[in-house]
């Protein structure tokens, strides 16, 4: 019960504050821009060169309203807006006009979830590893190499690190193909040979996104752990003889995960733009491709119904990690 | 002057310092460049790298280095108008949040939390397409200010909480001195190395989002800033066509600038740090 009280109960809280803000935030800001997107919306038709009585403008006017979800006052609106999100509906996509927002969303999830879990999970897990040993030996000169590597890297944005790789790889060496997600003609299988030409489209953005996430993972862990060398009970270990493997493993990596745990928590919404714009450089076929699609032709819904889906995803995410970091740490499990 | 040059004793610092100095050098030619950046085909297309023009022209008939110039001195001017104001947001924030405690600090820390853990790019993204138009660089650093504060409130919350229950907090309080003199006169000189350490810091986060939007089309094409160049060459196909002078021109120098802003950042928070300082520059100061 106390853990329920006080564990369970904030961190749901906090979810559910977390989708109110992002949601209050997509639906404040465009009502706040200079745009009325309707009146846009008419001016790109009457531009096209057709004619329209004024009639059918004002009811062109009314359509248009309650697609947007324009209708009635501020307050209305609002509870409106959350009425539809409720149901999962974002309104049509104007980019391929009568498909719903919501199909154009799902058909591109899987791509993004794949290439973003595989991603975060293995840069986590080898940033960790090498940032442990790095910090556990940090005497040695080949720590230092690895931490001046990952100082260079940790600072260049997704898009130019990826826009390199793409250079390198795809232009000079032609190495790896330069854009989609599979070979143009291939049907989607579980043959052999998808599942390879799946992974060789998917080796540079993985790739690209891997390094800078190693980057990171590995710079705090080594921080963390040169810290907990410092602490009493690593000493004593030291002291009474323990293997400098378990030591190691043991006891120093796995008391420097909890913090990290927490630290991929808080950074996933970063990871997640990052995702967005390797998937733009690659032209991989996820929701950041999607998205650009939907900025270029200034698809207003379906960049809302993209931001309104990833803020949940984000929360959702944040939420099962602490759901689950009581397994990973007794002290909250026996609080 | 002597904190100026015990930095410099750390190499990274030097490395940053020369390298910022250079695009800052770099930046302020622009205001003697003989051409205007706005205008295109001054010159014949797609000449490369000469003796007239030193990184060759583009496509848009530009000189490559004078538009460099200017992109360098637009950029720094988003990102130090970005850092100055999320600066203060975090200042105003973090000092309120420590110093009021209780439900106001919940509260609090609460947005400032979510807008930390927020995806942020979407959003930014859907502003930006909204009022791409009306983008200036003022209004672009003022965008990502309303954004870049929250990280820097919670380290600014958590040296007032530790200066809040030190002795002369309650000295000052008891003899009568009022709540904003004593923030300004006894909490500011604490506070004020972690906003140089972040400031820096902050410039490097706003220019890489200044660069995403700028790629993606989404502030104003017409101001050349390093995001824009990129843009205007991807556009053209640069990279297709061979016009190598073009593309690399911008990237080299944003990666320069992020190593260097960051390689800086690092140096001055160590060196705020009186622990490690010892450690890294080998040098204690009284």
């Amino acid at each position: 019960m106390n853990f329920v009280k006080g564990y369970l109960i904030p961190r749901l809280i906090s979810y559910f504050l977390i989708i109110f803000i992002g949601l209050t935030i997509v639906f404040i800001v465009p009502r706040l821009s200079p745009i009325d997107p309707v009146q846009q919306m008419i001016n790109t038709i009457s531009m096209m060169g057709t004619y329209m009585d004024p009639q059918a403008v004002e009811k062109l006017t009314e359509t248009l309203k309650d697609l947007y979800g324009l209708k009635g006052n501020l307050w209305q609106q609002y509870i409106a807006f959350w009425g539809r999100f409720i149901r999962g509906d974002f309104g049509p996509s104007f980019f391929r006009f009568p498909v719903p927002v919501s199909k154009l969303i799902a058909d591109s999830i899987p791509w993004t979830v794949g290439l973003l879990s595989v991603s975060t999970f293995l840069s986590w897990l080898i940033g960790n590893i090498l940032g442990g040993l790095c910090g556990f030996f940090y005497q040695r000169k080949w720590a230092r190499v690895l931490e001046n590597i990952a100082m260079i890297i940790r600072p260049i944005p997704y898009y130019i690190f990826a826009l390199i790789l793409l250079l390198i790889f795809g232009y000079f060496l032609k190495i790896f193909p330069i854009a989609g997600g599979f070979s143009i003609g291939l049907v989607p299988s579980f043959s052999l040979r998808f599942i390879i030409d799946l992974i060789k489209y998917a080796f540079l953005p993985l790739i690209s996104m891997m390094i800078l996430g190693i980057a990171v993972t590995l710079q705090t862990m080594r921080l963390i752990v040169q810290n907990i060398l410092k602490e009493d009970f690593v000493l004593y270990a030291k002291a009474g003889g323990v293997k400098e493997r378990t030591l190691l493993f043991k006891y120093v990596i796995r008391n420097a995960m909890l913090p990290q745990i927490t630290g991929l928590a808080l950074s996933m919404g970063q990871i997640f733009g990052g995702a967005l714009i390797t998937e733009i450089v690659f032209s991989y076929p996820g929701m950041g491709t999607l998205l650009y699609n939907a900025i270029a032709t200034g698809d207003y819904n379906l960049i809302m119904g993209i931001t309104a889906i990833s803020i949940i995803g984000i929360a959702t995410f944040i939420l099962i990690i602490d759901l689950l970091y009581p397994l990973f740490d007794p002290r909250i499990r026996y609080r | 002057m002597r904190v100026l040059k015990d930095l410099l004793k750390d190499g990274r610092f030097k490395f940053g310092f020369i390298v910022v100095c250079i695009l800052l050098f770099l930046a302020i030619l622009s205001f003697f460049s003989p051409y205007d950046p706005t205008r295109w085909n001054i010159f014949p297309r797609d000449l490369p790298p000469s003796t007239q023009h030193i990184l060759g022209t583009n496509s848009k008939g530009q000189d490559v280095f004078w538009e460099a110039t200017f992109a360098i001195r637009n950029s720094l001017i988003i990102s130090l108008i970005a850092a100055l104001i999320s600066r203060i947001i975090a200042i105003i924030v973090g000092l309120v949040a420590g110093y009021s405690g209780g439900r106001v600090d919940r509260v609090l820390m609460s947005i400032s939390d979510s807008f930390l853990i927020l995806p942020l790019l979407p959003i930014l993204i859907l502003i930006s397409s909204l009022i791409k138009k009306h983008l200036s660089l003022v209004s672009l650093g003022l965008l990502l200010s309303i954004f870049g504060w929250p990280w820097d409130a919670r380290l600014i919350r958590a040296q007032v909480l530790s200066l809040r229950e030190r002795e002369f907090t309650y000295t000052s309080v008891l003899s009568g001195s009022s709540t904003l003199s004593l923030v300004i006169k006894e909490y500011f000189p604490y506070i004020l190395p972690l906003v140089f350490s972040t400031i820096i810091n902050n410039m490097g986060w706003s220019i890489g989002l200044e660069v995403t939007l700028s790629i993606l089309g989404l502030s104003n094409l017409a101001i050349p800033t390093l995001g824009t160049t990129l843009h205007w060459a991807i556009n053209y196909q640069a990279m297709l066509l061979g016009i190598w002078w073009w593309l690399l021109t911008p990237i080299v120098i944003s990666v320069f600038l992020f190593i260097s802003l960051y390689l800086l950042s690092v140096s001055i928070s160590e060196y705020s740090d009186p622990r490690t300082r010892v450690q890294r520059i080998g040098l204690a100061k009284e």
